[in-house]
């Protein structure tokens, strides 16, 4: 089950960028950081550690690497520290993934 | 080599923006990097995209305006998304974007790194939803986001300044959760006369905790023995005592301040001397009035140089600049001891108030040395219990407890961890030498390096 973003809902605008977050179309705002548009989607994790425990971005400023997604096939992006892009396909994280740049094919 | 620049600055907050502002009135050549798409720093952060900023942010607003105004001087080129991984003896400035490096030189870099927030833990801090009030305050200024039905839990400054934005903006936070206790201020008293010519900020401060009063937001005071645990809904339960009373509050997010600390890891890596500031408890680099570190060619301004605020940083990034002018002959000593007298003043009006924040604002022991259970290292998951364990089985200092339980390994390299790590060593007995950092200070891809090396030092983009 899905929980509600920890944020209020921001006014609707007629700018807005489509992307994906694990095969669910969300929109997000230009200017958003792929972090703040994970957590204007939903409240989940956006990884688990190792040992399974839930995480989601803590710092927003690249220090904490707690917020570590899947964008476009690259592991291990700093999702606080990129911004979103039209059609990016963004996956949660379970465990260590592969440190090697390597694309693991989105849908 | 020929050196392109001469002064790179790396930090776009209020410290680098005033320097590359004097640096380029004076004819200096100034590259400017921020790892933000944007320049203004933490504090001034998306600042001319704000809609009613100046409601919300008040005077801020204007002054981060302005600043920013002003990087259109010629002279100043400007990268962003840059992050800088490494600066070496040669000052060649490594900084990497959309992952591909690049290398830049100059006679002179100045750092103006900032701050980071100084982590609160307590079981729990770990959890979605749990997040310092810097973070929230960036969601708020890049993406207009606003935390629902907040709960802000520590102390300082920022916390109240957040408290009145958001409720400023409309989402005024369910409740405040202040670990103050009066003899804290009590304690801060006797440096109230010394702050005096910090007398407007002291004002302001005042009318905020008058605004977070009208509002009626519910106010616990003396709050300690933190814990967070998720509800069934998701939610987050924050318990805790107040006055020595057990307390619980449900909310969607909580929001925690425990004051902010220097920016250390580059300028360590590059070999700048630091050392330990006991009453703001954190490590500082040293450096003399000007900025100037034992490494030549290096000053840092602001507050990574040593907390003192967006007034401090601007006036310190002004004398910084000026030196490096003066070091380069662009100007005579005389020129820089004139043009810097009011940057001097100023910055010792805005600093007055600090002795009176500092003692007012300790950062509580309770959270500087947390319960066994709680996580100090959040990238390898390692509790403050193993640690100490570690201390019992013999690790005699940070770097065995590093290589026996792995805190401060994991890819944030210690920046979250190291503080806590060594209070709790100071408070086992443990000598703690201040710590180095290596470099790459982020992480850089194999690849990357790799192209570095095979293209020419000339050979930008
Ligand atoms: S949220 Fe801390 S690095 Fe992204």
């Amino acid at each position: 089950m899905s929980t509600a973003s920890r944020f209020k809902a921001r006014p609707s605008t007629n700018h807005f960028i489509s992307l994906t977050i694990d095969g669910q179309s969300v929109l997000a705002k230009p200017g958003d950081s792929v972090a703040a548009a994970m957590l204007a989607y939903s409240g989940d994790a956006m990884r688990h550690t190792v040992k399974g425990s839930p995480r989601a971005a803590y710092c927003m400023m690249g220090v904490c690497f707690d917020c570590l997604v899947e964008v476009d096939g690259y592991p291990n992006t700093q999702a606080c520290m990129v911004q979103v892009k039209e059609g990016m396909v963004i996956r949660r994280q379970q465990g260590l993934r592969k440190l090697k740049k390597e694309p693991t094919g989105g849908e | 080599m020929a050196n392109e620049f001469d002064l790179i600055i790396v930090g776009a907050g209020p410290a680098g923006m005033s320097a590359a502002y004097t640096a380029a009135k004076n004819k200096a050549k100034v590259l400017l990097l921020d790892e933000q798409p944007y320049a203004g720093g933490q504090i001034f952060r998306n600042i001319e995209s704000q809609v009613n900023g100046e409601s919300i942010y008040g005077d801020e607003y204007e002054t981060g305006k302005a600043l920013i105004n002003r990087l259109g001087t010629q002279g100043i080129s400007l990268e962003f998304r840059a992050s800088v991984w490494r600066i070496d003896e040669a000052r060649n400035v490594l900084w990497s974007r959309d992952e591909v490096s690049h290398i830049s030189t100059a006679r002179h870099v100045l750092l103006t790194g900032g701050a980071q927030e100084r982590p609160m833990l307590f079981p729990g801090w770990t959890l979605p939803g749990v997040m310092p009030v810097g973070a929230a305050q960036i969601l708020m200024k890049s993406s207009g986001l606003l935390p629902r039905d907040a709960v802000l839990v520590g102390s300082g400054p920022l916390l109240y300044w957040v408290a009145v934005q958001l409720i400023r903006a409309g989402a005024p936070p369910k409740a405040l959760v202040d670990t103050q206790t009066p003899a804290m201020y009590l304690k801060a008293l006797k440096h109230l006369p010394q702050a005096l010519p910090a007398m407007v900020t002291l004002l302001k401060g005042v009318r905020y905790l008058q605004e977070i009063r009208a509002a009626k937001i519910k106010r616990f005071s003396r709050s300690s023995d933190f814990a967070v645990t998720e509800t069934d809904h998701n939610e987050l339960c924050l318990s805790f005592k107040s006055k020595g009373f057990a307390q619980q509050i449900t909310a969607p997010i909580i929001l925690t301040h425990h004051g902010i600390i220097p920016a250390t890891n580059l300028a360590r890596s590059a070999g700048v001397k630091h050392e330990w500031n006991e009453q703001q408890q954190c490590i500082q680099p040293v450096v003399d009035g000007w900025g100037q570190t034992n490494i030549s060619g290096l000053h840092i301004a602001g507050d990574s140089a040593g907390i003192g605020g967006a007034e401090v940083a601007q006036a310190s990034g002004q004398l910084a600049a000026l030196n490096i002018l003066c070091l380069s002959s662009y100007i005579s000593k005389l020129e820089r001891d004139t043009a810097s007298r009011k940057a001097f003043t100023k910055r010792r009006r805005a600093m007055s108030i600090r002795a009176f924040l500092d003692v007012a604002y300790t950062p509580l022991a309770e959270l500087q040395l947390p319960s066994n259970e709680t996580i100090v290292c959040r990238c390898e998951e390692v509790t403050a219990g193993e640690i100490r364990r570690s201390v019992e089985q013999g690790a005699d200092g940070p770097r065995q407890v590093k290589t026996t339980v792995r805190a401060g390994m994991g890819p944030c390299q210690g920046r979250l961890c190291d503080p806590t790590v060594r209070t709790i060593l100071a408070s086992c007995q443990v000598p703690t030498s201040l710590p180095n950092a290596r470099s790459p200070v982020k992480p850089v891809k194999l690849g990357e390096l790799a192209a570095l090396s095979n293209s020419t030092f000339h050979n930008h983009d």
